[in-house]
């Protein structure tokens, strides 16, 4: 624990970043003391990642200074950091899964000439010592390949053992892991705290951050909010700080007739993505999906499209069972999905934004296989201007618009098929403010002419301002249905944070 | 006209300006190929006073007709994101199979029918490993290329065929002046190339290889489309295969060999871009004439084959450069 007078072991002091001019983190003073375990918490996009990040020497600040152990620092990389005794460990671990546990932990390390002979013997030897020195069983001549992610972790946390690490982070470490392993984690932890070494944790699971942590810090829009000895923060306080930001005032709900049930869904499983998801969306009704990522949010999307079709369970379109397992059915049933990943899902970057709005409805713009040229300019033209889109030209390549005009003009291409059912997956990340406004008006007027939509946001203004009911899901399970009225962002959090449902209320 | 052209924009304040005309027309693909091709005809014209000659171009472009018909299917394989480098294996397994039935007493017209069939079975077999199995089309089209390879030596073995007297010549027959693999090239251009820029499976192709994975949330059935390509592929391959049977009068097992690359050559000497997603029928139809008049035009002045070949090569790395240049330059 932090004690008065004790000087702390790395200090940020006015840490701000920006990616692409928009800044993601500002102003951050953070001091961390030796022999302490840290949290960080936040949304997603708090900037919490990214403040740690700054410190392992991924990014590099836009401003600000790091002070460790009273010298300011420059991290310029992953491989200074290395150096100075901060050690990043990733959720995932990257390795090089082809070579030995030995060779892994050994990794970077500069001794030897380069056609020297590797000394196996005393790199096996110096490795079985670390790994021991964890208390965990690796075997360290076996491939990294065969291990799980649990012990990948471990030989994470031996290397920076091997370099003697004194601040350790760890982001969102648990997630992959089972109970147990979590436990032999946390002991390890607790252990490197009392060796005085200070360990950064990243996690969205209060209950883990209750059981480990000395204090908090909680991000919220890229600023630090608070920074507090656990015990003295409730969940519900955690989560109201987390979130606690006013709601935008721009938004509003258009009022639209809500009628019989367009899209039903029943069971809808696909193991190890989500399981038993059941709900139904009306004429009319927007309803949202809320949630952390990795929830299984996008993936229940993308089963319904047929993009990765589910395992079991059923769906009703209109009444009608239909069964999807290519989009290209999906289209033929009335449904529409706008995805997440615009440049990956969504656009065709070299190819003109005519052709990217027409995509999706060939029998529209060649009823007998060739191309009218005339009906497709029409459709893109008018399309374009009802969506207010910002371009030079029909025929100049999607990849020159901006990403609201692109995101846009992939909403164009779904209207174009009339659906009665529209998925949006994130619809307006990465989108200026004022762009955003355009489209939560458009989402309004679309349910106001009798489409079902289901929206997927992790902005939780956003799902209060637009839905008329809000469902939300944690780790692939559907944890709650609230309906407006009720609905607030604590609400919806708790909800959304594994395991701490009913400790929030 | 920029300005006229920022006028009729709603708002270009988001938008970046539209490229300029000159680059518009200098990033199409095959606009390398049309320049050096006019440089090939002067130079040509230069070496020797035979050269512009328009009926020795067009015997000497026989010897390079099947290859550049199968070059025109091809070229939409490349752009769908793909790659078959066995297409030369399967003309001469075609034509080997369709020989031996025939020697074997079978109808001519039912051996050439299976000599066909075999082509198609040939694209499908590719077709399924990289379709269904989800391989990489250049390591299974490479394992497929010397599997036909020796299909076709363990039929033939290391004898030639001959093939009746009445089906060899197809190069001899003349339509207009123009010999007949020629006209079946330009035909099969025009369709092709109609195909590719005014169909919608044509914009699909390209849709495919710009970004298979938006192309598949579009509802576009890619796998459907890329396997229809190693079916044309393959049947195209293997009329090509007939065709130079004719025009040889016997069959043998090296049939073709190393013709893929030539193909392969053609493509990329018009402009298609080897990841997909560009590339035109046009280009590739011109890079065929630019390599037959740099080949004969070096033949007619005495040049060393070595020297050739050298030539050809410099050809290919100057056009790639150039294009991949110049679009690299254009790309914001």
């Amino acid at each position: 624990m932090s004690e008065a007078g004790a000087s702390p072991l790395l200090s940020a002091r006015g840490t701000s970043k920006s990616f692409a001019g928009v800044e993601v983190l500002r102003n951050v003073d953070l001091d961390l003391m030796p022999g302490e375990i840290h949290a960080l918490l936040g949304e997603n996009g708090a900037g919490k990642s990214t403040f740690a990040k700054i410190i392992a020497g991924v990014h590099r600040p836009t401003r600000g200074t790091l002070q460790l152990g009273g010298t300011t620092v420059d991290v310029a990389s992953p491989v200074v950091a290395q150096k100075l005794g901060i050690t990043l460990i990733h959720q995932e671990p990257i390795s090089f899964p082809d070579l030995s546990v030995a060779e892994n932990l050994v990794l970077g390390r500069s001794d030897g000439a380069p056609l020297g002979r590797v000394p196996w013997a005393a790199i096996n030897r110096d490795a079985r010592r670390l790994i021991d020195l964890l208390g965990v069983r690796i075997d360290v001549t076996r491939p990294m390949r065969g291990l799980s992610i649990a012990d990948q972790q471990m030989v994470e946390i031996a290397r920076a053992l091997a370099s003697d690490s004194r601040l350790i982070i760890m982001d969102e470490p648990t997630a992959p892991l089972t109970p147990k392993e979590v436990e032999t984690l946390f002991g390890i932890a607790r252990r490197l705290r009392d060796e005085g070494r200070t360990i950064i944790f990243i996690s969205h699971r209060l209950e883990e951050v209750r059981a480990l942590c000395d204090r908090v810090t909680i991000f919220r829009d890229g600023n630090k909010i608070a920074t507090e000895a656990i015990g003295k923060l409730s969940d519900a306080d955690i989560i109201r700080l987390m979130i606690g930001r006013p709601l935008k005032e721009y938004m509003h709900k258009g009022k639209s007739q809500i009628g019989e049930v367009a899209l039903e869904v029943e069971h809808l499983t696909l193991p190890g993505y989500f399981d038993d998801i059941s709900f139904s969306v009306r004429k009319g009704e927007i309803v949202g999906l809320g949630g952390l990522v990795g929830a299984g949010r996008t993936d229940v999307a993308r089963a319904l499209f047929g993009v990765a079709p589910a395992a079991s369970g059923s769906v009703r379109v209109g009444g009608r069972p239909v069964t999807i397992t290519d989009p290209a059915q999906a289209i033929a049933e009335g449904l529409a999905f706008v995805p997440e990943d615009r440049a990956v899902a969504g656009i065709f970057r070299t190819l003109s934004v005519e052709q990217n709005i027409s995509a999706a409805v060939p029998g529209q713009i060649a009823p007998r296989g060739v191309i009218r040229r005339g009906v497709e300019k029409a459709l893109a033209q008018d399309a374009v201007k009802r969506l207010r889109i910002r371009l030079a030209s029909l025929r100049q390549p999607i990849g020159e618009l901006s990403g609201g005009n692109q995101q846009k003009a992939i909403l164009a291409r779904w209207l174009l098929t009339d659906p009665s059912v529209l998925i949006l997956d994130e619809p307006t990340r990465g989108i200026d403010i004022g762009v955003k406004a355009e489209f939560y008006d458009m989402i309004g007027e679309l349910a106001a002419s009798g489409r079902a939509i289901l929206l997927i946001s992790s902005e939780l203004p956003e799902l209060l301002a637009l839905c008329d009911r809000v469902l939300v899901m944690s780790e692939g399970r559907l944890t709650a249905d609230i309906a407006r009225a009720e609905a607030t962002q604590e609400k919806i959090m708790s909800a959304a944070v594994p395991q701490v449902r009913g400790a929030a209320a | 006209m920029s300005a006229s052209d920022l006028q009729s924009a709603p708002s270009a304040q988001e938008a970046a300006p539209p490229r300029p005309a000159w680059q518009v027309l200098l990033i199409r693909p095959e606009t390398m190929t049309l320049a050096l091709l006019v440089l090939a005809v002067f130079a040509g014209a230069w070496l020797s006073p035979f050269f512009l000659d328009i009926s020795y171009i067009l015997r000497s472009f026989t010897l390079y007709a099947e290859f550049a018909i199968v070059a025109l299917v091809l070229t939409m394989v490349i752009i769908a994101g793909e790659i078959d480098l066995s297409p030369a294996a399967n003309m001469a397994l075609s034509a080997c199979v369709f020989a031996w039935l025939q020697q074997a007493g079978l109808p001519v017209p039912a051996a050439v029918a299976v000599g066909l069939a075999a082509g198609l079975a040939m694209g499908a077999f590719n077709g399924l490993m990289v379709i269904g199995l989800q391989l990489p089309s250049i390591i299974v089209t490479i394992g497929t290329l010397t599997l036909y390879r020796g299909l076709a030596q363990i039929i033939a073995g290391d004898k030639s065929i001959r093939v009746p007297e009445w089906f060899i010549g197809v190069d001899k027959i003349m339509v207009l002046g123009v010999p007949l693999p020629v006209v079946i090239f330009i035909v099969l251009a025009l369709a092709l190339g109609f195909l590719l820029s005014r169909t919608i499976v044509g914009r699909q192709i390209y849709q495919i290889g710009t970004n298979e994975v938006a192309a598949r949330h579009a509802g576009i059935r890619s796998a459907r489309i890329k396997f229809g390509l190693f079916l044309a592929v393959g049947l195209v391959s293997a009329t090509a295969g007939m065709m130079t049977a004719s025009r040889l009068g016997s069959v043998r097992y090296d049939l073709g060999l190393g013709g893929e690359l030539q193909m392969v050559l053609m493509a990329m000497l018009g402009g298609t871009y080897i990841f997909g997603g560009r590339g035109t029928i046009l280009g590739t139809f011109l890079a065929a004439w630019l390599l037959v008049l740099v080949s004969t035009g070096m033949i007619v002045a005495n040049v060393l084959p070595a020297v050739q070949l050298v030539v050809l090569g410099i050809l290919l790395v100057v056009s790639i450069i150039a294009t991949n240049f110049i679009y690299s330059r254009t790309q914001r």
